[in-house]
């Protein structure tokens, strides 16, 4: 065991886990920040998604040792009312249907929107292929990534 | 406009009372349907009358709807409220949909959440409405002492034009549910007998577009599903289960993992007692396992990894060579009786012009819900209280109360939301594994499965395998048919379904294999392999016979629909709604017309009919779908942007499966244990585009979670040969070898 200090949407959250415990499961277990959602545990899926600084991570490959001073943002954080222009724009194509992936598709959306505000609609699919969606919205993903870049221009 | 009994004899669907505070409470059964006779509904079980559903109306106009129906993904959560609202004439802005707690004395527990929900819950959701709003409308006619039948309502308000005089339902609310005597109960106020609903013109919210409304929640990570249960003083629990199908529990070393961090305690469990009464949902639940208690996830995770279990094999193992070779002896073997025999198949077959013989396979396959399976349990001396994702928790209640031997009145099953079914969920042997975990630990816990223990745990759609033979005479006209299916504990085949009554010579056979591999419903259950099989046999007939495969089809249906052959009644679809649909899609997709690689395919499931037409490119032996149009015929659309959803949904998934995904087996342990070696389909293989048609024919709501997956294995198998010219019989499709199993 052992304390860690660490910078979660804004704050800074104190956690007693074991060096080698993913953020995943700090998050969720530790923190009760639950939004962030267990799928695959190696890198598969991407239900786990979050940002490490402004970059898309899979949460279940992140010990949590190895997060030191950077900055944590789960889907929680990500805005303060459930408006960033990525969650308005799966509201607005109403993407969801069970829900489950859908947290870790607007984590990985968000971020790579922020390093390519104008993309291809091969961009989009490159970018959102390692988040699976079991039940299918993927369609819905494609529509709602391109209306948020349409959005925040 | 209709008007429909809230009573059948003195069996009522409805009760009403006033409102703790002010307002009005209708209770209700969704499963009440007011178009019976008498005599049926004496027949019905009680449960179809039981309360279950709530509607209040407070005084400030706010309507709620309770609805004890979980969400799985079908958006049943947005649909159903938007039906009561519509017949009760509120603005849909003013409705909150609230889940209902599960509370053993007010709520009756039923199969919850499937695609089938609406179609039962139709009638009795529209009463509900039309009771309140006629109650309200009672109030108002007294209040303003004018006739009843004077007052109009829209968006909530209550109005007598003559008068000028108008209210909202909440200034009236309480008022409709005042007693004349004020020394009686007020539950005991009677709901009008007979209520009228509207006609389909009159609809205001039913077939408009309304969003998910736990949108906001799933899009800001709120705790909605099983898995994002954390009560006080919960530990987690996992499982390890064994490694084979076929294996049974012998003897453990936990010395080192039980010394690890956090780790609680290691024990081996029963879950079913030899003397258990089990139900139909505890399915493939395995009786005996193994239970790592800790304080956290990755704590009981990195235990597992030090455990060490040692397993017996009682009996010798089955792999996936064993079940192809066992099914296909099946398929040969022949059958006691047909399971539909029409004309004499065998001598029109010897006597036909031309012939044609396929065979078709598909193996198991896991549901691979996103949400891992789960459950929360909290079994005390007294009292067990249980809590996750599941659709059957009236069973899981019966089985628990056989396994902890506790009387029902003990046990409480709350459901959540769940991340996603396709059948899994009616197995709740988690539930039950959770419960005598928490029971042996003396705590709270929370059973997680590790994507490898959900993976691997069974509970498969079936491995299949189905020999088609059709003989055409000298003219092209179809005169033979024979199709005769196998399965892994499953019999596959649906023998009064098209094209029984479309030919003259029809013979349908059938068999299942018992394995040790478990298997259940998945998505569209049997539809979802006979369908793509079928469908691509009949590509084969068609140009066999020189014919445009969709012109051959309709050819068929007319056949059905002027001179069916047998007992019209006997056949399990409407010809005219299967030609609907397929006629539909054909202007749609400007059929006939591009040079696109494109296939079509139609279906009936779920009482539903669906016609799909699809294009794509060959990316090496991996198809790429481009465009797909679909044309549906589920009677009223409720909501169209969810409808859409779930078609689209449904073609992903069964586009994925049918060309990715595989189960196989040696010596009893499946081969793939997690997404890296197990396919799903992911976003750059999903359709470019899928464009979704709706037959407008006002026929009362059917199904719409499955019956857009079976044809489309067919539409993209059809859709490849056009691109390579071969065909492909097999499943996965990137494999086009026989793997069963
Ligand atoms: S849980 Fe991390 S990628 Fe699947
Ligand atoms: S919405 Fe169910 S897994 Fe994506």
């Amino acid at each position: 065991m052992a304390s860690f200090n660490l910078k979660i949407n804004g704050t800074t959250l104190e956690v007693e886990a074991d060096p080698s415990t993913p953020m995943l499961w700090v998050l969720r277990d530790h923190l009760k920040l639950v939004g962030t959602k267990f799928g695959c545990g190696i890198a598969q899926c991407g239900a786990c998604t979050v940002h490490l600084e402004d970059n898309a991570v899979r949460s279940c490959q992140l010990p949590v040792s190895a997060v030191g001073d950077q900055k944590i943002t789960t889907i929680e954080g990500l805005s303060e009312n459930g408006d960033h222009p990525v969650q308005k724009a799966w509201l607005e194509v109403d993407v969801p249907q069970c829900g489950y992936c859908q947290a870790g598709q607007i984590m990985t959306a968000s971020a790579f929107l922020k390093n390519n505000p104008n993309p291809t609609d091969e961009e989009i699919s490159t970018a959102m292929n390692g988040n699976i969606c079991r039940c299918g919205t993927y369609t819905r993903i494609k529509k709602a990534v391109k209306l948020a870049a349409a959005d925040s221009k | 406009m209709t008007l429909v009994k809230t009573k059948i004899g003195r069996r009522s669907f409805i009760r009403t009372s006033a409102l703790a505070g002010g307002g009005m409470m209708v209770g209700f059964s969704w499963l009440a349907s007011c178009k019976m006779t008498p005599e049926q509904v004496n027949n019905l079980p009680k449960e179809w009358f039981d309360i279950n559903g709530f509607l209040k109306i407070a005084d400030n106009g706010l309507v709620t709807i309770m609805s004890p129906n979980p969400e799985i993904g079908q958006n049943v959560k947005t649909a159903m409220p938007m039906i009561v609202a519509d017949e009760l004439d509120v603005d849909w802005k003013d409705v909150i949909v609230e889940q209902a707690p599960l509370n053993l004395d007010v709520f009756q527990r039923q199969l919850a959440g499937g695609s089938q929900s609406i179609r039962h819950g139709w009638e009795g959701l529209r009463m509900a409405g039309a009771t309140a709003r006629k109650m309200l409308k009672q109030a108002a006619a007294k209040a303003w002492e004018v006739p009843e039948a004077e007052i109009s309502t829209a968006m909530g308000r209550l109005e007598h034009k003559a008068s000028g005089k108008s209210a909202g339902y909440g200034e009236m609310a309480s008022a409709a549910v005042q007693e004349e005597k004020p020394d009686e109960a007020p539950e005991s106020i009677e709901a009008p007998e007979e209520v009228e609903l509207k006609s389909i013109d009159q609809f205001t919210i039913i077939g408009t577009d309304r969003k998910n409304v736990d949108g906001p929640n799933i899009i800001t990570g709120k705790p909605l599903f099983g898995i994002d249960i954390y009560e006080e003083g919960m530990l987690t629990a996992m499982i390890v289960h064994p490694p084979a199908f076929g294996l049974t529990y012998k003897s453990m070393n936990a010395d080192e993992a039980k010394g690890m961090p956090g780790i609680k305690d290691i024990f081996h469990v029963t879950v079913y007692p030899e003397d258990a009464e089990k139900q139909w949902s505890d399915g493939g639940g395995i009786p005996e396992l193994v239970a790592i208690v800790g304080e956290s996830t990755w704590q009981c995770m990195q235990a597992k990894k030090a455990l060490q279990v040692e397993w017996d094999t009682p009996e010798a193992l089955e792999s996936t060579k064993s079940y192809g070779d066992d099914l296909s002896k099946l398929l040969e073997a022949p059958v006691e009786k047909p399971a539909r025999a029409d004309g004499d198949f065998k001598k029109a077959f010897a006597g036909a012009s031309k012939t044609i013989e396929r065979t078709y396979t598909a193996p198991f396959l896991a549901h691979n819900t996103m949400e891992p399976m789960n459950f929360y349990a909290n079994v005390t001396a007294d009292k067990a209280v249980l809590k996750g994702p599941i659709q059957t928790p009236e069973f899981l209640e019966k089985t628990l109360a056989s396994v902890l031997k506790m009387p029902l009145e003990k046990i409480d099953i709350d459901m959540t939301r769940m991340g996603g079914g396709f059948g899994r969920r009616l197995y709740g042997h988690f539930g039950v594994e959770a419960a005598v975990i928490s029971q042996k630990v003396g705590a709270p816990i929370k059973l997680v499965y590790s994507r490898e223990d959900d993976m691997t745990q069974g509970t498969y759609r079936p491995a299949y395998k189905v020999n088609f033979k059709a003989g055409l005479d000298a003219n092209n006209q179809l005169i033979a048919w024979y199709v005769k299916g196998v399965g892994t504990n499953d019999d596959l085949i649906f023998e009064n379904r098209f094209p029984a009554g479309a030919v003259d010579n029809y013979l349908a056979e059938k068999n299942s294999l018992n394995t040790k591999i478990t298997t259940g419903a998945w998505r569209a259950p049997r539809s979802n392999f006979i369908a793509g099989a079928e469908q691509s046999f009949m590509d084969e007939v068609a140009e066999l016979a020189g014919k445009d495969p969709i012109e051959f089809r309709l050819e068929l249906f007319e056949r059905a629909t002027s001179n069916p052959v047998g007992d019209p009644e006997k056949n399990d679809y409407d010809p005219q709604r299967y030609a609907g649909v397929l006629k539909l899609v054909k202007e749609k997709s400007n059929w006939g017309n591009g040079d696109k690689a494109r296939g079509v395919s139609a279906y009936y499931c779920h009482n539903s009919y669906v016609a799909q037409v699809l294009d794509l490119n060959m990316n090496g032996n991996q198809p790429q779908v481009d465009e797909v149009w679909c044309a549906v015929d589920c009677g009223i659309v409720i909501n169209p942007i969810s409808a859409k959803n779930q078609i689209e949904g449904g073609i992903i998934d069964g586009i994925g499966h049918a060309t990715f995904s595989q189960m196989t087996f040696e010596n009893g342990a499946p081969q793939q244990q997690n997404f890296n070696d197990y396919r799903l389909i992911r976003h750059s293989e999903a359709p470019k585009a899928i464009h979704s048609y709706f037959i407008d024919n006002g026929i009362d709501p059917t199904g719409l979670g499955e019956p857009s997956l079976p044809p489309i294995v067919a539409a993209l198998a059809n859709a490849m040969y056009k691109a390579t010219g071969k065909r492909v019989y097999n499943q996965p499709y990137i494999l086009e070898k026989e793997v069963v199993g």
